[in-house]
Order: C-alpha cells, then structure tokens, then sequence
C-alpha cells in the first residue's frame, strides 16, 4: 500500500512504527521488529477506525488487546506500553482533526477495552497453557504408569509362574508375599505361610550356620547367602530345599526386604538318599555294607585322643556245607537270620554291624571304653548264635569264628585293623572254630610273613633260592650208610634259610609244589646218581624223596618220574619216595595207582609219619608201600634210660606187624646212642637222626659213607 | 533393587524441568511453579534471560528458512523441549509446504505435549529418546516413517549440547549422528559460553549453578569446543558466531546485550 507523505495512511504506518518500537523489546516473539510491525499496522488501523466511529465500539478494543497476546505480548509491561503508545499518540496520528475532547475520551475508552481484551486473553492462554501441560504431565504419568503397570504385570507373571518358590519377607522376618511354586511345596495357604514369621521356620535338621547366616543378612552384613534347608509342612512331613536369600536393598541402598528363593529338592534328596543307601548297603541282610563299613571304621580310627575302637570279624563254620548240601536259597536265609541276630546284638550307639560278604560279617564299637565292650560284643555274638536256625523245618546249628581287633584312634589304618581282624578269625577257625581270639601282634605279623613268602615263592624257584641238603638214613645192623632223605630248603633273602615247615604248605596251597617238587626230585636222583659214580664199591646209596599229597594226585607225576630217572641214568631202586600217612588215609585206587605203577617199577615208596594218623592197619596191606617211617614220637620215649616200656612194646609190635607184612621199618629221630641200641634190639631196621648227621650238603654224606667203607 | 532398563523413569513435577523453564522464559504458561521458581531464581543473576532464549528462537528460525531455502525437506530437532511458538514445523513447513520434521526429547511431558500438538501434523512426529543413543533416534518408528537418510537431513541441536557433560561424550554421538546423515545435511547448533554474557562471571556462573541444583547443569564451554561439534561439516558463513550476528534480518546493534550470552552457527557435509 503506497502512503501519501503525512496522508492518513502514512500517519497511520508511524502510529504502528512507534507503537511496535516500544513494544517489541518485552515481547517473546521470534519475528524481526519490521515483521512484528506488519502484525501490529492492522491492530493500529483498527483502532484508528474505532477512534473515528461514529459510535463506540468496545469490541475493537477488546479485539486489539486479544491480538497482543497472540502476538506473544504476554508481559503486563507489553500492555503497559502499548497504553502509553495508545493515550501519547492515537488521537495525534489518527485524530483526522476531529473534536479534541472527544477523541480522547474516545481513545481513553478504548484504552479501557484493549486491557480488559489483553486480560480476557492472556487468562484464557495462560488457563489453555496450563490445562495443556497439565493434560501433557498427566498423559505422560499415565504412560509411565501404564509401563509400569506392564512392566509390574511382567513382573507378577514371573513371580507367579515361576517354578522356583519365591517369598518377600521384611527385616523382621514378617513374609509379605509368597508364590503359587512356594505353596504348592509347602502345601499350604497363603495365609497360613504369612501368619508365621521367617525365625519359627526352624527343622531339626538345619545346619548350624542355618541361622547365623540369617541374622548376617537380615543385619545388612551379608548380601546372600545359600544353604540346603529342610522345613516342615503344615502336615508335618519335610520339605528340603535349596534355598538362596537375598537382601534388597532400597535405591538409597538401605536393606528393607529379605528375598527367599527355593527349590523342592524333597524328591532328588529322597533318591539320593535311597541311592546312597543302596551303595552302603547289602541288599541281602540290609545290613550296612563294605563301603559303610569302612566309612565308619575309618571315621572311628581318625577319632580323637582317648576315643579306641573295637572291631569283631565274625565267619560262621561251615557254611559252604550248608550252602553245598541245602542250597543257596537256604543259606540265604541263614544269613538273613544271622544278620538279624547279629544287629541285635550292637543296638547301643556307637556300634554298628555290617556284611563284608559271603558269610562274613563285623560288628564294630566305638568310645572311649572298647577295651571292656568289645568283650562283651563279641560274648554277645556268639551267645546270639548258640539257638540253632530253623530252615525249611531242620534246626541248623550255627557256629562262628571271631577275630577281634581292640585299640586306641589314631594309629592304624582301616585296612590294616580289618586284616588283622581277619587273620585272627583264621586263628579262631584254626583253633576249631566256635570261638573268639584276640588279635595279638605275633601272630599277625606270622601271618603277614606267611603271606610275603607265599607271594615271594614262583619268584624264588626262578631265581634258583632253594636248595637241598640230604640227612643220613643208617642201617642199624651195621651202622654204614645206605642212603639219604633229601630236605629242602629256602635261602630267603630276607629271613635267611627256611625249612620245609615254613613254605611246603603254602605251595602246596598254591600249587608250587608241582613244579618244586619236580626240582626237588631232579636235584636229588642227579644227586644220588653222583653217589653212585663214586662209591661203586659200597653198594647203591639210595635217596629218599618227599611227596606232598598234591603231588600225589598230579596226573604226570609217573611220567615225571620216569623221565628224571632216564635222563639221570638211575635205577629205580636206588630212589624212595615218602608219603605221608595221613595223605594215604582213605586213599581209594585213583590215588594208589601212580604209587602203585612205580612201586612195579622198582620205586620203593615208604609210609612217612606213621603212626601219627589214625590208621587202619588192615589198609597197611593193599598199599603199594615197602617202608614204614616210625614217627619220632615213638622214638621220644627212649631217649632216657630205661626207657618207656610202653613205647618198647608199641614199636616193638609194629616192627613185628611191618616185617610180617614184608615191610622195612625206619625211625626218625634218633639222637642218643642208647636210642639206637635199643632200636637195634627191637628189629629196626634203617634209622635217621641228629645221632648220626643232622642235614647236611650232598659232600657230607660222600664223607661218612666213605669213612663207612675205610671203617 | 535397580530400576530395569526398560522400565520407565517416573514423573515427578516437582522436579523442575529445563524445557518448561524455558517455556516460562519465553512467556508461555506450559510450566509450573517449581519451574517458574527456578527460572526467577536464575534471573537474579541473569535478568536477560529471557532476551537469549528469544534470541535463540529468532537464530533458530533463521537457520531453518536457510536450510528450506538450500533445498532441505527434513528436520531433525533433538531436545526440542515445550512446543509453543515459531516450531520448526512451522517454520520450515511456511517456507517449504510437506517438510518433514522430527522432533525429539527425553523429557516424557515435553513429548506428550508435543504429541497433542502435532496430533494432526501428517508431517511432523515426536519421539521420546535422549541424544546420546542415536541410535535409539535413528531407529525410531517416527524417523523411519518421516525421514529419509539417504537425502539432506538438517539436524538441530539448539540449546541442547550445553546441558551434556564431557563425561557422557556428547561429541561421540553428534559424530555418530553426522555418520549417519546424507551428504548435504545440516548441522544446527547453539550453545551457551560466557565468552557474550554481558555481565561478570561470576555472576553468571550464579545462574549456571541453579541449573546444577536443579540436576541439569548447564555445562558452559569455549567457542573452540562448541567449534569441535562441527568436525566433519563445513561452516556456513558466517560461522560460529554470536547468535545475533548469524545472517541477521535486522541490524544487530539493535539487539539486547544478553541475545549474545550463546554461539549459533550452521554447518554442511560435502
């Protein structure tokens, strides 16, 4: 719009210019002064019109008012200046020459309007501002909310559906909040878990630390802590747990909750339980096992000061009879019977009775006074065994043998106190059986020595550690030598030289003797074989060989023998074989037959330790035997003078019975010349003792046979 | 216990907020009395306050009629607090009619009222983030509905880097947000420094320390440092200057000493 200079419009432009300069430094808007004018120049022309109307409207000035406002004129002092402006110059530029007193009532009128329009206004912005950023701050809180809400709903899904317990308990042990898992362990409700505080949910069985950890916890020293717990049911039973309690802490990090979560292990700790019986326990009896046995024994032997130990190692007699001759069904039932008895027999704490297996089984008891109670355990024991067993309507007498072990903690080990327990069972066994024995150092060490040279015996044959010396056998008519008994003997490394008493029985329980027997035999016809290249003049020098009862039923025994005879170029007269009585006793045409093929063959063989055994003296003739060895016993008697008169008669009757069978008589055992003479007189016929050569090496013997041939 | 991540933060109004201070600073009534107190208390120090925010508001309308002008169609405005008056949407969309505007804020009432708002702006949206996850923008539902990354996008950061200690690494992210943005955007920045406040520091600093009890600092920095913000653009003439010097419509010895209490300056990739 062009402005005539000083015309209307232009008057009307300075009127807006001088207004937006005073008021344009107090308002907030973002437009240029220039812009902020071009808004302000159709405000003005309406109040120039207003002014000039020939009747006064109000609204015009009230509208103008409202316009400062959206204008964003929102400070009073935007008003204030706008009023001055109005009152200084309206009339001035827009007057147009109208009546000066009129004008300015007229503009003071308007002046009225436009700040009453401004008021109305800005009230009704600032009333929409607020209302709007109050609709913002509570939409924004209900979104929050909302999100919380969902955020809590997740929360309380989680809580519920989980499968682990949860409880929220306050530091007083008050329980807040439980859920539906934690229930269903307990099995009660909501109200019945609330109604009690976390401090009564004690168990027998929790662990000492159970509730020291708790009040750590609940005192804001400790963050969490975890223990296997066991509670009880509202219906009494257990319930075990795994429980793991947490402190929650406030976001100032003050502790204000207790947080409890747990999981049913009732059923897992019930099969370990079932599973970990099983393992230590024998299924047979229900006794308690090896493995248990073990455990408590050692628990027992790592004891402390003053606490001892005392140990029963019971094997029934017998029992493979009764298992061989009524079955194993029977013989379990036997010892289901015995395992009862025998648990009744240690019901005091501290004891206990346990299955090793088989037929074996130990009672053991602890404390500090075992010295007197495993006496009276074991008198128990035997005394539980005294009633005989009925099975299957046959009363059974059962007998037991019991090693017994007694001592202080802390010295030996489990298996060393149950080796010892068992080698004197074996003592109580060997001694008859039905009965106890005490473990005596000695005789467990002999056991032990025993047991090292049966596991030392393959190794020593291999390294060439036995060796023979050879006793002279004299014939008692002329005093010369006729031959010899081979005797083994063991160069232990250890234990020097060992006779035949001390490991002939353990090969022959381990079946050495076959071959050490063949050593033996090897070793003495080569022997004899060198005898009789040097004393051709004298007559044969025989050899006697010992046969163990093993070696008897060895099915190559003739074969063996043979061979070493050939190889070695002897005759079979020059060799004997003894045999003990006892080995021959009952002995059916199996056993006699080798005996017999090479008693045909020319071997002589004699009947060793006669007289010792319980024997049939009619038997004495279906033997294939040609010599009788009189024990020693029946030589004893006439070491003194007189001599025994009983024992004259005794070997003067065999002698009479052995010759009139066609059978040679020797004695052992002969230690005094006086024994020899008399033995003479009696008929004798060969002698061997300490009177004539102990054993001795092969040269001795070359030595008195051959002072025999000077003599 | 700690509050998840995807929890929400509560609402506490009795917290004053730095967007409804600015508000009440430039005469709105979006805000409330703890807002209102904080801002007195403020202009004890620092009675022109008001004078920088309408200054900051007249850069910031200069700057996006310079970006529409220059071809730009999106506008992303991070931290645009209160909408009240002269909004970017209104700016850019009277000079260019269908531009594209994002508005972005952590403050969850600043977003609900934006979102009433623009309630029935096909082409302008808010989004409640913070400007140190660009990601978290750059993958908002509203972004990938409104803006197009592979054209000029102009990004405002106005009166927001202030309130971003080093500490959170605010160069990082506005690097990151750089990264992202076609060649061509733009960077649109203002920042408070004490370098143009018209008064003593100390006394300015008296304002700058209600801030800091209000659990905003306003983290004053160099024009060296506000410089660093544009690595990778190049300066729009005339630079980073006080904000009344920035291509003013008027002459600048007009203006109030206290419009110049802030650096403004714009910048472009290649």
């Amino acid at each position: 719009m062009t402005a005539e200079p000083d015309g209307p419009e232009d008057r009307l432009r300075r009127f807006a210019t001088i207004w937006s300069r005073a008021v344009f430094p107090v308002t907030s808007t973002s437009l240029t002064r220039p812009e902020f004018e071009e808004q302000l120049l159709p405000l003005a022309r309406r109040l120039s019109e207003a002014l000039r109307a020939r009747n006064f409207e109000a609204a015009a000035g009230r509208t103008v008012g409202a316009a400062l406002v959206a204008a964003h004129c929102t400070d009073p002092e935007a008003l204030s200046r706008a009023l001055d402006c109005v009152d200084a110059y309206l009339v001035l530029y827009c007057g147009e020459d109208g009546p000066g007193e009129a004008l300015r009532t007229r503009s003071a009128r308007l002046q009225h309007a436009m700040a009453a329009g401004y008021a109305e206004a800005l009230r009704e912005r600032t009333l929409a501002e607020q209302q709007a950023i109050s609709q913002a701050a509570l939409t924004a809180r209900s979104a929050v909310a909302e999100a919380l809400h969902d955020s809590e709903a997740r929360f309380r899904a989680v809580f519920e559906g989980a499968a682990i317990g949860i409880g929220i308990a306050d530091l007083d042990g008050n329980i807040l909040q439980v859920n539906g898992a934690l229930l269903r362990m307990f099995g009660g409700s909501e109200q019945s878990m609330r109604g009690r505080k976390v401090p009564e949910w004690t168990h027998p069985e929790d662990a000492p630390q159970v509730w020291r950890l708790y009040e750590e916890l609940v005192r804001g020293k400790r963050e969490h802590y975890h223990v296997e717990k066991a509670f009880y049911r509202p219906d009494g039973t257990a319930l075990w747990t795994n429980l793991t309690v947490s402190l929650l802490r406030d976001a100032d990090g003050e502790p204000q909750y207790q947080l409890a979560l747990m999981e049913d292990t009732t059923e897992r700790r019930l099969l370990n339980l079932r599973l970990r019986y099983e393992a230590t326990h024998d299924a047979l009896t229900g006794l308690p096992n090896r493995t248990l046995f073990f455990e408590r024994l050692e628990k027992a032997l790592a004891a402390g000061e003053g606490q001892r130990f005392g140990l029963c190692y019971l094997d029934l007699d017998g029992f493979k009879t009764i298992n061989d001759s009524l079955g194993h069904a029977a013989g379990d039932r036997l010892l289901v019977e015995v395992a009862d008895r025998l648990q009744s027999c240690a019901t005091a704490p501290g004891e206990m009775v346990a299955r090793l297996g088989g037929d074996e089984f130990v009672a053991l008891t602890t404390g500090p006074n075992t010295e007197r109670e495993v006496d009276e355990l074991a008198g128990r024991i035997m005394n539980a065994l005294v009633t005989p067993i009925s099975i299957d309507g046959r009363d059974l007498t059962v007998r037991g043998s019991v090693g017994i072990v007694e001592g202080p903690a802390g010295e030996r080990g489990a298996a060393e106190v149950l080796r010892s327990a068992d080698i004197t069972m074996y003592r109580a066994k060997a001694a008859g059986g039905n009965r106890f024995e005490l473990a005596d150092p000695e005789a467990d060490a002999r056991a032990i020595t025993r047991n090292g040279l049966t596991t030392a015996l393959p190794a020593a044959l291999d390294r060439g550690e036995f060796f023979i010396e050879y006793q002279p056998l004299v014939n008692l008519g002329d005093g010369s030598v006729r031959g010899a008994e081979a005797l083994v003997r063991w160069l232990h490394p250890q234990h020097g030289v060992l006779g035949p008493d001390r490991f002939i029985p353990l090969a022959e329980h381990t079946g050495l003797i076959v071959p050490l027997g063949r050593w033996v035999l090897e070793q003495s016809v080569r022997q004899a074989r060198t005898w009789q290249e040097r004393h051709s003049g004298t007559g044969p020098l025989r050899v006697n060989v010992n046969l163990s009862p093993c070696q008897l039923t060895h099915p190559g025994l003739v074969q063996d023998t043979v061979d070493i005879l050939e190889r070695e170029g002897l005759d079979a007269q020059a060799l004997c074989l003894e045999v003990t009585e006892s080995a021959l006793i009952g002995a059916d045409d199996d056993l006699l037959k080798p005996l017999r093929r090479l008693a045909e063959m020319g071997v002589d063989i004699a009947l060793d330790d006669f007289g010792t055994g319980y024997s049939n003296l009619a038997n004495l003739r279906r033997l294939p035997v040609s010599i009788l060895k009189l024990d020693r016993s029946f030589t004893r008697g006439m070491q003194q003078f007189p001599a025994d008169p009983v024992d004259l008669k005794i070997v003067e009757g065999i002698v009479s019975l052995a010759h009139s069978l066609g059978l040679a008589v020797t004695v052992e055992g002969v230690e005094t010349g006086a024994q020899a003479e008399q033995l003479r007189i009696l008929g004798c016929d060969t002698a061997q003792g300490w009177y004539y050569a102990r054993p001795g090496p092969p040269e001795r013997l070359h030595e008195l046979a051959l002072v025999d041939a000077v003599g | 216990m700690e509050r998840p991540a995807w929890a929400p933060r509560s609402i506490d109004i009795s917290v004053p907020s730095v967007s409804r201070i600015y508000d009440y600073y430039l005469g709105g009534s979006h805000n409330f009395e703890v807002d209102r107190e904080a801002a007195r208390k403020a202009m004890e120090f620092m009675p022109g306050l008001p004078k920088v925010m309408q200054a900051n508001r007249a850069f910031m309308r200069r700057a996006v009629r310079f970006a529409a002008g220059e071809g730009v169609d999106q506008f992303l405005d991070i931290g645009s607090g209160i909408p009240t008056f002269g909004n970017v949407h209104e700016i850019a969309q009277s000079t260019r009619p269908g531009a594209r505007v994002v508005y972005v804020d952590h403050d969850p009432v600043a977003v609900a009222h934006s979102q009433a708002v623009l309630r029935d702006n096909e082409d302008a949206d808010v989004v409640a983030a913070d400007l140190l996850k660009p990601r978290e923008i750059l993958a908002s539902p509203q972004v990938q509905r409104l803006i197009d990354l592979n054209r000029p996008v102009a990004l405002l950061l106005v009166a927001i880097l202030h309130f971003v200690e080093d500490a959170d690494d605010p160069y990082g992210a506005v690097a990151e947000l750089r990264d992202a943005l076609a060649p061509g955007s733009m960077l649109v920045v203002t920042h408070a420094a004490f370098e143009g406040i018209p008064l003593s520091r100390e006394q300015a600093e008296g304002a700058v320390d209600v801030y800091k009890n209000i659990r905003n600092p306003l983290i004053m920095r160099t024009r060296e440092e506000i410089a660093r913000f544009f690595e990778g653009y190049d300066m729009v003439e005339p630079g980073l200057v006080p904000m009344p010097n920035w291509r003013p419509d008027t002459a600048p010895e007009d203006e109030d000493p206290y419009s110049f209490s802030a650096f403004g300056g714009v910048g472009r990739t290649a």
